[in-house]
């Protein structure tokens, strides 16, 4: 009964896929083309093309050079591409299981709980190196609090949890203004997180943050088809047998994780989980199953752009990272808030 | 079948429902009648476990599984404006697949036969947000009817729909039970129509039974005046009972 009138939903077309590739493969190869060393790009391009199994191209490099290729550049590329795709597909997810299209996993407190972290970090220790597991620690006990709290006062309701959010985001920042006031040395390093960096990277941050964006980016995927199930909201989606409470914790859980693991690394990035999503609903479709997959290429296209950016607006000086998806992100939201305005 | 036993809706000290026992037999069509407020959707509501109740409710002596034993049409449903009626009642195949699954030719199927059955089909690739009221109401109608639910339960089925429309839609229904056996509660207001198409009518008033019979039964104007506070006048007929409503200086 083949009828042209009844045909698979939505899926990415070809064309979005290997237009959000190429966004990822392009982006990428700039993203290690061009940086403070001044290394000859014909030479970079060279050594890349060597570094692939069964290609042997004389490229000319320093070891240092090679370096600064491959030990610092190529982490922080690939670290950047992969934060950007956690905090997409983290912020469509939210816009999904929330049926709220301004949701991102910050909106329960993850930003705040980390920043608290970091606060405490840098204040207790003066160690850098304390900031991701206490950034990380922060984010997820936040989030826990919200959850507790939300579903402690409001059944299982979304607005009692995202209230309960705000509450705790509110909460951790006085504290963390607390400390800041009281340990001002501290106020420097704790402000450069706070706007965001992928500056000291090295592969092992990405190695670290690489089991939580699989199991992320695994969850979110396998989840679009139900995403716009819960578009006809929980009451409907209940009826139609799907057990709304307990998709909604997987996805969120997942997404929280992925991202206060993201944050940990990163510092707080704001504003790339509402654009890329958005923008994909834009050009691409409203559909969960176009959003999802698409929201991965394009996020880490996405950020590893704005490194660029801030990599080369200022060089040899950087712009954190946070300012530059912000200064395109601040718009756009207020884009999407005049959009969902109905006419008449 | 399906049968509510000593079933009560309390929210916070208010009762809203019961209790009350009913049963449905199969290929049954009962009509659910009452002014606002008497408890016909909290008792649908009942059945699908989308409120929490006292008592019992069961389907031929099982469990209910939740989408595959029972289809439900809201009286006020969600529809996503930029959804395509098509994937709108593709999601009634939710509960055949399954969580990590994709829909199958036999889904599609599915969903082009409830369309068609309502004709809708050419409205398939349409925008939710495009449609009439009439329309959108057929389209919700047609993803309960893409479930392939043994039981209907359906609310304010015919609310927006002109006279026309509202008969080829409960026209449709009472094809699918002659022929398919499918059991059918709906919540009615309009009781010339319930009258019409319902084996029996159940007539609800603050949430408690008050009525319970054939469509003759029911439709009195005693029993109609005493519940909804107004007279109406019923006219009896070789098609039933049709209810007149009445001015109050009539």
């Amino acid at each position: 009964m083949a009828n042209p009138s009844v045909t698979r939903p939505s899926r990415p077309g070809w064309v979005a896929i290997t237009s959000g590739v190429i966004a990822v493969v392009g982006v990428g190869v700039a993203g290690l083309l061009l940086g403070a060393a001044g290394i000859d790009r014909s030479q970079v391009v060279a050594a890349l093309l060597d570094a692939l199994p069964l290609i042997e191209v004389e490229h000319g490099l320093s070891e240092i050079h090679l370096n600064v290729l491959f030990q610092i550049r190529a982490p922080r590329v690939v670290l950047g591409g992969m934060v950007g795709a956690i905090l997409a597909v983290g912020g469509a997810s939210y816009q999904g299981v929330f049926r709220n299209p301004l949701a991102d996993p910050y909106l329960l407190g993850v930003a705040a709980g980390a920043g608290l972290g970091a606060t405490v970090a840098f204040a207790a220790s003066g160690n850098a190196g304390f900031l991701a597991p206490f950034a990380f620690v922060g984010g997820m006990v936040a989030v826990a609090i919200t959850y507790s709290l939300g579903r402690s006062v409001g059944g299982r309701t979304t607005t009692s949890l995202i209230l309960a959010g705000v509450a705790v985001a509110a909460f951790a920042t006085a504290i963390q203004t607390f400390i800041l006031q009281r340990n001002s040395e501290t106020l420097r390093q704790v402000y450069s997180w706070i706007l965001g960096q992928l500056v000291t990277v090295g592969w092992g941050d990405v190695l670290g943050l690489l089991p939580y964006a699989l199991v992320a980016s695994v969850v979110m995927l396998a989840s679009r088809r139900m995403l716009d199930v819960l578009s006809i909201g929980d009451e409907e989606a209940s009826a139609l047998g799907v057990n709304v409470v307990r998709f909604r914790w997987v996805v969120v859980i997942a997404a929280t994780l992925a991202t206060a693991a993201a944050v940990s690394v990163s510092g707080l990035i704001g504003f790339v989980g509402i654009i890329v999503p958005h923008t994909i609903r834009l050009l691409f479709g409203v559909s969960y199953r176009v959003i999802v997959p698409l929201s991965l290429l394009f996020g880490a296209a996405f950020l590893m752009a704005a490194d660029i950016v801030a990599r080369t607006v200022v060089a040899p000086a950087e712009l954190p990272i946070g300012v530059v998806t912000a200064f395109f992100g601040a718009p756009f939201f207020v884009m999407v808030l005049r959009s969902m305005r109905r006419p008449g | 079948m399906i049968l509510w036993e000593e079933i009560s809706v309390t929210y916070g000290a208010t009762r809203v429902l019961g209790p009350l026992s009913l049963g449905v037999e199969d290929g049954e069509w009962l009509g659910l009648i009452g002014p606002n407020g008497a408890g016909k959707s909290t008792l649908l509501k009942t059945a699908l476990g989308a409120v929490e109740y006292e008592g019992t409710v069961s389907l031929a002596n099982t469990r209910r599984r939740p989408g595959l034993d029972i289809a439900w049409m809201p009286q006020r449903p969600q529809m996503p404006e930029e959804m395509s009626v098509a994937d709108y009642v593709l999601l009634g195949r939710t509960p055949h697949v399954g969580y990590l699954g994709s829909e199958s030719e036999t889904d599609l199927e599915s969903v082009e036969t409830a369309l068609r059955k309502l004709n809708m089909i050419e409205f398939a690739s349409r925008p939710l947000g495009t449609l009439s009221g009439g329309e959108a109401q057929r389209a919700v109608l047609a993803r309960a009817l893409a479930q392939e639910a043994p039981v209907l339960l359906l609310d304010e089925p015919t609310a927006s729909l002109d006279i026309g429309h509202a008969l080829e839609v409960l026209e449709v229904l009472d094809e699918l039970r002659r022929t398919e056996g499918l059991t059918v509660v709906t919540a009615v207001h309009d009781l010339t129509l319930a009258g019409r198409f319902a084996d029996r009518l159940v007539l609800l008033g603050d949430g408690i039974v008050r009525g319970d019979g054939t469509p003759s039964e029911v439709l009195t104007e005693d029993l109609l005046r005493a519940h909804y506070g107004r007279g109406v006048r019923v006219i009896n007929d070789e098609d039933g009972p049709t209810v007149v409503p009445k001015r109050s200086n009539d």
